[in-house]
């Protein structure tokens, strides 16, 4: 087990907007990063409006302490944010708001991974 | 829960080692009173290790640890025989100690043979036979695996070993003291032993090495001399009489704690077996009981770890290693690389008792509960099978 930082282990605990929304509801774009055998897979579901404006986040993640608090952190950063802004959000950004171990480097590139893969979704949709 | 991992030392223990500390604390390769009262301390703990296996006290030799062990028992054969013979047999599952001591030998030369395992964690005896060649030297299996608890067939291993004139060495650091082990009636000519692993102390262990016929190492280390010119450096008399006492109260209780255990694994296991898609690793009753290897899918280990506060527990999982590597050992027994990554080893010893088996099984439903929803594969699971969350 990693020794992890408050932050970390404040998000792993009490994770924000874990979940996915419900089937059917408009405006949903969903990326999925990972693979089981990596022992990481994270799905985040962005709600973008027409203006492109990220309205809500949920994420649902199989893997470690630290996959799941820069799920939990990145759902609460996006939010709010338009589509250009949440994409410049960089894995060190990451990395270094939760203090992630050097181990743990690939989760923080796996989360902007996630959030390029779900507004390219919105992009493909919106803008083809 | 990590007994696997190591042991506190027992009470009873560390009141027979504290003399040796301070007033006791001569050096037992000195030709004086102070060295003769150490030294006849160190036999008496060489004769209560050899007892628990049936050998004589001359056949076991002080090391620090069953990794050291290990690694004299192989490179020690392979480098005194090394003219005559090149080839090893190990099997894939073994300790990291024997696999890295393995590849090292591999780069001198010789020839190593990795048994498979079965499902089960279970070596095939006809694979081995078949594996023997004229130029075998050793033949290394370990008694009790480490990360899952399979105990392997032993007796047999040294009847094909004794038939076939090979050596057979085992590596028995999670087997020693727990199940009965008989040197002579398995045939076994080399066994790596561990004090921290039977509440005894850390930083001491042993190997046996059998007498008649004598049986010759290089040794790893110059100097001294101390240990039958096999090892040397001076000999950490309080490690040892500890160690000496962990083995004795070990060899007495051997029955009684190993009933006690497999009602308490028993337990453990009827609770867990309400959870859904829950997998036992390695084989079901060839195993040590105070070893239970569980897969809880669809959870990643470390994530299961952090969220059973109350117990500690170790995790096959990659992300609980340094190495980002999944188990090496559930790797050969054919276990999907995803299943490997959420299994948890929870290791019941002699200080367990029911109230902590309660508490484990509340903290590993309350886990259950924390993290399989907020799976995507558990949610992937639901949708497709419709069935209920857990």
């Amino acid at each position: 087990m990693t020794r992890y930082s408050p932050q970390i282990i404040d998000h792993y605990e009490n994770p924000r907007n874990v979940g996915s929304f419900e089937e059917g509801e408009k405006d949903i774009y969903t990326g999925l990063v990972g693979a089981t055998s990596c022992g990481d897979i994270i799905k985040l579901q962005l709600k973008i409006n027409s203006k492109g404006i990220i309205e809500a986040a949920k994420f649902k993640a199989f893997g470690c302490g630290a996959a799941i608090a820069a799920s939990s952190l990145i759902t609460e950063w996006v939010k709010g944010k338009t589509i250009e802004e949440a994409l410049k959000i960089k894995n060190t950004d990451v990395t270094g708001h939760l203090s992630l171990p050097p181990i743990k480097m690939h989760c923080s590139v796996l989360i902007e991974e996630v959030v390029k893969k779900a507004i390219d979704k919105f992009k493909i949709k919106c803008h083809p | 829960m990590d007994y696997q991992s190591t042991t506190p030392t027992d009470e009873r223990v560390l009141r027979e080692m504290l003399p040796y500390f301070s007033e006791k604390f001569g050096n037992p390769h000195s030709n004086h009173s102070l060295g003769w009262e150490a030294k006849d301390a160190i036999d008496f703990a060489r004769g209560q290790i050899s007892s628990v296996i049936n050998a004589h006290p001359n056949e076991i030799i002080f090391t620090s640890g069953a990794t050291e062990s290990n690694n004299l028992a192989l490179k020690g054969i392979a480098g005194f025989y090394k003219d005559k013979q090149n080839h090893l047999i190990t099997v894939k599952t073994e300790h990291k100690c024997v696999l890295e001591t393995c590849r090292d030998l591999k780069k001198e030369g010789f020839e190593i043979t990795y048994l498979s395992v079965d499902r089960d964690g279970l070596i095939s005896l006809e694979e081995l036979r078949e594996a023997l060649r004229s130029t075998t030297l050793l033949v290394s299996i370990m008694s009790v695996n480490n990360e899952i608890g399979v105990v392997q067939p032993i007796k047999e291993i040294g009847t094909i070993c004794k038939e076939s004139n090979v050596l057979f060495h085992t590596d028995a650091a999670a087997a020693f003291g727990k199940i009965p082990l008989d040197v002579k009636a398995m045939n076994i000519n080399l066994m790596s032993i561990s004090s921290h692993k039977i509440y005894g102390p850390k930083g001491v262990g042993a190997l046996f090495i059998q007498n008649n016929p004598k049986i010759n190492l290089r040794p790893l280390i110059s100097g001294g001399g101390q240990e039958k010119r096999i090892r040397s450096g001076t000999l950490p008399t309080p490690l040892i009489v500890g160690f000496g006492k962990a083995a004795e109260l070990s060899e007495q209780e051997i029955s009684m704690e190993h009933n006690r255990l497999l009602g308490l694994s028993k337990e453990f296991l009827k609770w867990i077996s309400d959870i859904p898609e829950v997998y036992l690793n390695g084989h079901k009753t060839l195993r040590w009981s105070g070893n239970i290897n569980l897969s809880f899918a669809h959870i990643e280990g470390e994530a299961m770890m952090l969220a059973m506060k109350d117990i500690i527990v170790s995790s096959g999982s990659a992300c609980t290693s340094e190495s980002l590597k999944s188990s090496h050992v559930l790797e050969a027994l054919g276990i999907d690389q995803e299943l490997a990554h959420t299994s948890i080893r929870f290791g019941l010893g002699r200080f367990t008792t029911s109230k902590d088996i309660e508490r484990a099984i509340l903290n590993v439903k309350k886990a259950v509960k924390k993290l399989r929803p907020m799976s995507p594969t558990w949610e992937e699971k639901v949708v497709e099978t419709g069935a209920m969350q857990t």
